[in-house]
């Protein structure tokens, strides 16, 4: 993965100084609240519900074990010895006090980490494909792309007061993992028909108030472009994008306002008229950032069937929580942080430091973190999977879960951020007890639920197969249940299927959803085909009826 | 007297906003506006010239006007819109206008400097109340930048980076 040289190892540690001075001055009394505001956001810090919330950066995932020790180490001391991994492949802290804030990210800057814009109106975390350089059927490899991307973005002297938070997704292979057409801007790579790479281009997908799936804008976007079209959106963006409403500001009300044709001929003209100043993408940079990302030193190993003669619980492991690689003899392994009874996504340091230390053993010392809010091992042989799995269970990370319901995304919810009219994480809970028989889950196969506890949709309701959304009512707690959701390969937005439910009434409602599946399904149909198949209607009347077996 | 910041200098302002104290002869600055209405007066104006830019102007629409300016004023009415970093940005890589380009308004503290100075911003007229020495300090406060400026860029480093 990519490596700081002292240019980049400067830049951070300039970056904290001036963060040290703007909280400096902010706790003076010379910088009010409303001028740190935005300059703290742009170092990743929330006032919350309880206490400030720190968000880091893991650029496109990847950590090395070194970092999440460090992660682990900085939850202890500062926070409550656990951290919250999100959907943009972050982490964030819940608890740490304001003045200790500049100290934290000195540290982080000593293992080549930053919290840099991963809030604010600009360009936010660069996130792909957790699969990078290991699936099966990728076109190309985004991380080096992302790495390029993120350095472009970081302080961009004309980007970084945008209308807006801006939201960059790049994948690499044709199953979108990475929710890229619900970004700003999506990139897919492609290859010319000389074998050249290249982008398709999405602009103005995005979920909250008005949910959107991205416009394709440009077919093959060439390499060495890659950096110019990218600010000629932006621009087109920073000039026009409404500044007047920020429920109206976001990239996605631009593009729908001007239509998504005009959009393109004026990002296609900006661009051109831009040639002469925007930066190009040589071969040899691409190359110089492709050599970070090369493949680690793999074992010469032949595929193997490692679960004869082991228990059924590795099985349903093996089975569920890993994946094929592209190299025989390994797999790439989900750390599940879905455990039944704890909180999508979190991971206490105790289990951060246990993973880094497995990490180092295992796969090449390197972590990833997925949109799912699951870490990876993504480099692990096949015959250590065994002892992998032994290890994970022994740290509760082992949950063979994985892409089944209970693999449930939430945002944190009313319990810590400010703006959510409802809890998540209980209700998460509810579904966690309400599915904790294995056999029933697996039977389910593939159902994917995502949960935000208000419109702005940071767990992905909208695209879940079954979306829930917090809301408030007369200050009481309920839920709005969607069905139809989808963000891979086949993006598609959920649709409400009637009056919202009572917090306590969730999982059972999610379980007389499924009950509906299991009695239309054709053989072997996953969920969201049966849906699509039948139609929302007899989910409807089926979530909505208090005695199922009568209905 | 107005203190600004020009290049890395603290000086006096040697310019007048229309609507200040204006002498015949003075350097003055005025709105895009008032340069199209009072386009005859400006025209015979023996002064240096600058024009204003609200966020919202057009800045193409100046390229004609450019000859005979001395001086680009751009307006940032808070520290959050950044329409003129992209002003500013096009008036010095497109437009070529190599007279003073100016910060003015709410919005240019010493925070934002490093950011104006980086999109072709030569001069900064601080915010009321803004510690000019601070934003002075503030200029050189990073040694690096990831994406290419006046400075050029580092041998070595891909086209996107810069000292």
């Amino acid at each position: 993965m990519y490596r700081y040289d002292e240019l980049d190892q400067a830049f951070v540690e300039e970056r904290v100084a001036e963060f040290r001075d703007q909280t400096r001055r902010h706790l003076a009394g010379e910088l009010s609240e409303d001028e740190f505001r935005p300059l703290r956001l742009r170092n990743g810090l929330y006032i919350q519900r309880h206490a400030p919330m720190l968000r880091i950066a893991i650029p496109y995932g990847l950590l090395r074990a070194a970092q999440l020790r460090k992660l682990a180490d900085l939850s202890r001391r500062y926070d409550r010895g656990y951290g919250h991994f999100t959907t943009r492949q972050n982490l964030q802290l819940n608890w740490p006090a304001l003045a200790d804030v500049p100290d934290i990210l000195a540290e982080l800057a000593s293992v080549q980490m930053h919290a840099i814009q991963t809030s604010g109106n600009c360009v936010r975390n660069v996130t792909a494909d957790h699969m990078a350089g290991i699936a099966l059927e990728e076109i190309d490899d985004p991380r080096p792309y992302c790495e390029i991307v993120r350095q472009w973005a970081t302080l961009h002297p004309e980007f970084t007061y945008l209308p807006r938070k801006f939201k960059i997704a790049i994948t690499g292979s044709p199953e979108d993992r990475a929710a890229s057409e619900v970004h700003d801007i999506g990139l897919h790579l492609r290859r010319s028909a000389i074998g050249e790479p290249g982008f398709a281009v999405l602009v103005g997908g995005g979920l909250g108030r008005a949910p959107v799936i991205g416009a394709l804008i440009r077919d093959f976007l060439p390499l060495a472009d890659l950096l110019a079209y990218l600010e000629a959106i932006l621009r087109v963006y920073n000039r026009h994008g409404r500044r007047d409403n920020i429920h109206k500001a976001r990239i996605k009300v631009l593009v729908k306002s001007l239509g998504a044709a005009r959009f393109r001929d004026e990002v296609e003209a900006e661009w051109q008229a831009g040639r002469g100043s925007a930066p190009v993408l040589t071969p040899a940079d691409v190359e110089r950032m492709r050599e970070f990302f090369r493949p680690p030193p793999y074992e010469a190993l032949a595929d193997r069937d490692v679960t004869p003669g082991r228990e059924p619980r590795f099985a349903a492991w093996y089975r569920y929580n890993t994946r094929a690689h592209r190299v025989p003899g390994y797999r790439a392994v989900f750390v599940s942080l879905k455990a039944h009874g704890a909180n999508p996504g979190d991971a206490t340091a105790a289990q951060m430091e246990a993973l880094a230390d497995l990490a180092e053993r295992v796969s090449f010392g390197l972590i990833r973190t997925t949109h799912s809010q699951n870490l990876l091992l993504a480099d692990v042989p096949q015959h250590r999977l065994y002892e992998v799995w032994r290890e994970l269970d022994a740290h509760g990370l082992a949950t063979p879960n994985i892409g089944t319901l209970t693999d449930l995304i939430a945002c944190p919810g009313l319990d810590f951020c400010s703006l959510a009219n409802a809890g998540t994480l209980g209700v998460a809970h509810d579904i966690q007890r309400h599915f904790d028989d294995l056999d029933y889950l697996y039977d389910l196969g593939n159902i994917e639920i995502k949960m935000s506890g208000c419109m702005n949709a940071c767990g992905h309701h909208h695209v879940g197969h079954i979306g829930i959304l917090g809301v408030d009512k007369h200050g009481e707690e309920w839920y709005q249940i969607s069905l139809g959701g989808s963000a891979n390969g086949y993006t598609a937005l959920g649709e409400v299927i009637g009056p919202s439910v009572p917090k306590h009434e969730v999982a059972a409602t999610v379980g007389r959803i499924v009950e509906v599946y299991r009695a239309l399904r054709a053989e072997d149909e996953p969920f969201i085909e049966t849906l699509r198949r039948v139609g929302l209607d007899p989910f409807r009347e089926g979530a909505y009826a208090l005695h199922p077996q009568a209905a | 007297m107005r203190y600004i910041l020009r290049r890395r200098e603290i000086v006096a302002d040697d310019w007048v906003h229309l609507g200040e104290e204006l002498t015949d002869g003075a350097s003055v600055i005025v709105p895009l506006a008032e340069l199209r209405v009072g386009a005859a007066r400006w025209a015979a104006w023996r002064g240096r010239l600058g024009v204003r830019l609200a966020p919202a102007d057009p800045v193409e629409d100046l390229a004609a006007d450019l000859p005979r300016l001395n001086l680009v004023a751009v307006e940032f009415p808070n520290a959050g819109d950044g329409r003129g970093y992209s002003q500013g940005r096009l008036l010095r890589a497109r437009l070529g206008f190599w007279g003073e380009l100016r910060a003015v308004g709410a919005g240019v503290k010493q925070d934002q400097v490093f950011l104006l100075a980086r999109c072709g911003f030569d001069a900064m007229e601080l915010a009321p109340g803004e510690d000019v020495e601070a934003a002075r300090r503030a200029l050189t406060r990073y040694s690096v930048a990831y994406q290419p400026g006046a400075a050029g860029v580092i041998p070595g480093r891909p086209r996107f980076f810069a000292a």
